[in-house]
């Protein structure tokens, strides 16, 4: 494929690597200032814009098989490109697609907290503040200076930690350079995975990691074309720039709805 | 006390007894007042919704009263457009009906919204491809014609029509009024399609997400159609209701039985264009993204198949033929129940389109998800409803002559 000057950032992750640490929901919080209250049982208020899933093949042991599925935001790309379901429905235009990058950002000023996006969004990315965030004492020390905490009654979510797309961008500049090197800008999970389950990287630069790992399809908006590899609701058409990797057939069908008719295998069942 | 205000030639309660009904009334009120400000000043963990039910009863409240204040302009349509004069009995009604109805909405999205303050972002940083800019937009629009239709009943007040500069306006008024219902059914037919948009539009949700014509889902006028259709039958079931708690005959029974006929007819073509809707959402659209119609409807402990049953058939087809035949109409039981099922199927379907899109999983591990409202959201939801109890008593019932019509 020929390397065309605007990038789409995307991620794959390697669901037979992926051991259900954490360290990537840890890393992204971390890194994003993202709030937490003394009591974090209702995962329905929970904000964690990553969100490590559990999922079982249904079958009683000795078959059993577990799948742990790390969920940042898609960064829907659309039925065509920057018409992903969220940005199109927003009110006052504070979700943007960056058709340079391909991120789905949220402008937390402009928010109004109508909450449209999140009832457009089928993988449930984006979070509402229902408190305003509270840090246990000394902990706003420890914040990163590079994003801003949100304030109550505002929609957040995953930005592939956009910050540090932008500081690479000044130090390229700095340096008298246009283009990022691959390991420039890395997101906070990516770095994070113990197991090197998470690769970033430009979907668009056949150089890069994430390229060789899915061969993404550019006539079909992106779409896998190694057999291991899928997209999480591909039927939707939302066109994800999130790609998953498994060799395990029962996992890449857990990505997606099948009529009854469709369906080989048992239906998978999720413990969270 | 109060009978300086009272139109001459008019019979009303003793006015203690008024004021005990306003005084009941108007806790109820209070209450819903309280709850506002709680979630004004505390934010919107005061409600039960979360990150699944972004839209929940208020977002559905908003949906409802905005159908059924359907009555208003359809009504003012056929009036002043196609000149059906024997509403003139009952087209004042429509517009107080309206007017709360309309109000309401936007005090609920005003309590709705995370970020009350920014509500002006929707029109400064207004999204043109957004569903919901076009009901902003046209809803506070049509707010403000409903308030001009509203403001010459105000003048009729006896003391206010004394001043010579407010019985002149009041009567001007009148003489334009034409336009403005005209402005009116125009900008209602948009936003009740973009209500209905904002459901059909969503394509990640396979429950909601309909095909359409050009940019609009088929949901855009199906929304329109059923408020228009059921609109009407508020309006008459509101009118039925004041005359029994009055005791009163209100409106002529001519008005009543030619706004239901249409109403009628109007039920019984938006529930075929429904149900061929659903047939082919439920065997084209959703299978092509995955799901059977049979999914949608069942491994959850609230959402059977007898929402859908009840919505169409009991809440559309039974109304439907009650209100179209002339035996339905005159006969009083059977069109009391035929305005109450359209308008329980109204708001039903208004149901499904906000709380079961939120509910239905979509990612294959996730699970459904139910909802129950806390004590501050139906509190606020409740609200409107005294609030438009104690604007129908002052306005209809005691200080303005509209009931002489």
């Amino acid at each position: 494929m020929k390397h065309k000057k605007a990038k789409k950032y995307g991620m794959v992750i390697d669901l037979d690597k992926c051991t259900g640490c954490g360290s990537c929901m840890v890393a992204c919080m971390a890194e994003n200032n993202v709030p937490f209250r003394k009591d974090e049982s209702n995962k329905h208020l929970s904000i964690t814009w990553l969100r490590v899933y559990k999922l079982t093949n249904g079958k009683p042991f000795p078959n059993t098989d577990i799948c742990y599925l790390p969920r940042p935001c898609m960064h829907c790309e659309g039925q065509h490109e920057g018409h992903p379901p969220c940005v199109s429905v927003c009110p006052a235009v504070a979700t943007d697609y960056n058709i340079e990058t391909g991120i789905v950002s949220q402008i937390y000023t402009r928010c109004f907290g109508c909450r449209y996006c999140m009832a457009s969004c089928p993988y449930h990315a984006r979070y509402f503040n229902w408190w305003d965030p509270v840090w246990p004492d000394g902990m706003e020390k420890y914040l990163s200076p590079n994003v801003s905490p949100r304030m109550r009654g505002v929609v957040e979510k995953c930005s592939f930690c956009y910050h540090r797309y932008q500081l690479a961008k000044e130090k390229a500049f700095m340096e008298g350079r246009r283009e990022l090197k691959e390991d420039e800008y890395q997101t906070a999970c990516t770095q994070a995975c113990p197991a090197g389950a998470i690769t970033f990287g430009d979907l668009n630069n056949p150089n890069h990691a994430v390229h060789r790992m899915v061969k993404p399809d550019p006539k079909h908006h992106g779409r896998p074309t190694n057999p291991n590899a899928f997209r999480l609701l591909e039927r939707l058409g939302t066109n994800p720039k999130v790609y998953y990797l498994s060799s395990r057939e029962w996992v890449r069908r857990a990505g997606d709805n099948y009529l009854e008719t469709e369906a080989k295998l048992k239906k998978t069942v999720h413990h969270s | 006390m109060d009978s300086a205000l009272i139109p001459r030639g008019v019979k009303r309660c003793p006015f203690p007894q008024f004021i005990l009904f306003i005084a009941i009334v108007g806790a109820v009120l209070l209450w819903g007042v309280y709850a506002m400000l709680l979630c004004w000043f505390k934010g919107l963990n005061q409600t039960n919704m979360n990150d699944f039910y972004g839209f929940a009863l208020w977002i559905w409240a908003d949906l409802a009263v905005i159908a059924v204040g359907g009555g208003a302009f359809f009504t003012g349509l056929l009036r002043y457009v196609f000149g059906k004069d024997d509403l003139k009995n009952i087209i004042n009604y429509a517009v107080l009906i309206g007017f709360i109805c309309y109000s309401s909405a936007l005090l609920i999205l005003a309590i709705d919204i995370g970020q009350p303050l920014r509500g002006w972002f929707i029109f400064w940083h207004a999204n043109v491809h957004s569903m919901l800019t076009e009901v902003a937009f046209c809803l506070s629009c049509y707010f403000g014609v409903l308030t001009i239709e509203y403001i010459p009943l105000i003048l009729e007040n006896r003391q206010i029509d004394k001043v010579p500069f407010f019985h002149h306006l009041g009567h001007n008024m009148h003489e334009i009024m034409a336009v403005f219902a005209a402005t009116g059914a125009f900008l209602s037919f948009f936003h009740q399609g973009s209500l209905g948009g904002v459901a059909g539009v969503l394509y990640g949700r396979p429950f909601a997400y309909r095909e359409g014509l050009f940019i609009w889902p088929w949901t855009f006028f199906l929304f329109t159609w059923s408020a228009a259709a059921c609109g009407p039958c508020f309006t008459i079931l509101v009118t039925k209701i004041t005359e029994t708690v009055t005791r009163k005959k209100l409106v002529k029974d001519s008005a009543v039985e030619l706004l239901a006929k249409i109403s009628g007819w109007m039920i019984l073509t938006y529930i075929i264009a429904k149900s061929v809707d659903t047939w082919y959402w439920a065997t084209v659209t959703a299978p092509s993204q995955g799901f059977s119609l049979g999914f949608f409807y069942s491994n959850n402990s609230f959402y059977g198949i007898w929402i859908l049953i009840l919505e169409i058939a009991i809440c559309g087809f039974v109304p439907a033929f009650i209100l179209i035949t002339k035996k339905g109409r005159k006969n009083s039981t059977a069109l009391w129940i035929a305005v109450i099922l359209a308008v329980t199927g109204v708001c039903l379907n208004r149901w499904v389109m906000v709380l079961q899109i939120m509910a239905v999983p979509v990612l294959t591990f996730e699970n459904w998800v139910l909802y129950f409202p806390s004590w501050q959201e139906i509190a606020t939801t409740i609200l409107p409803v005294a609030y438009g109890i104690i604007l129908i008593a002052i306005s209809y019932h005691r200080y303005f002559p509209m009931s002489r019509n």
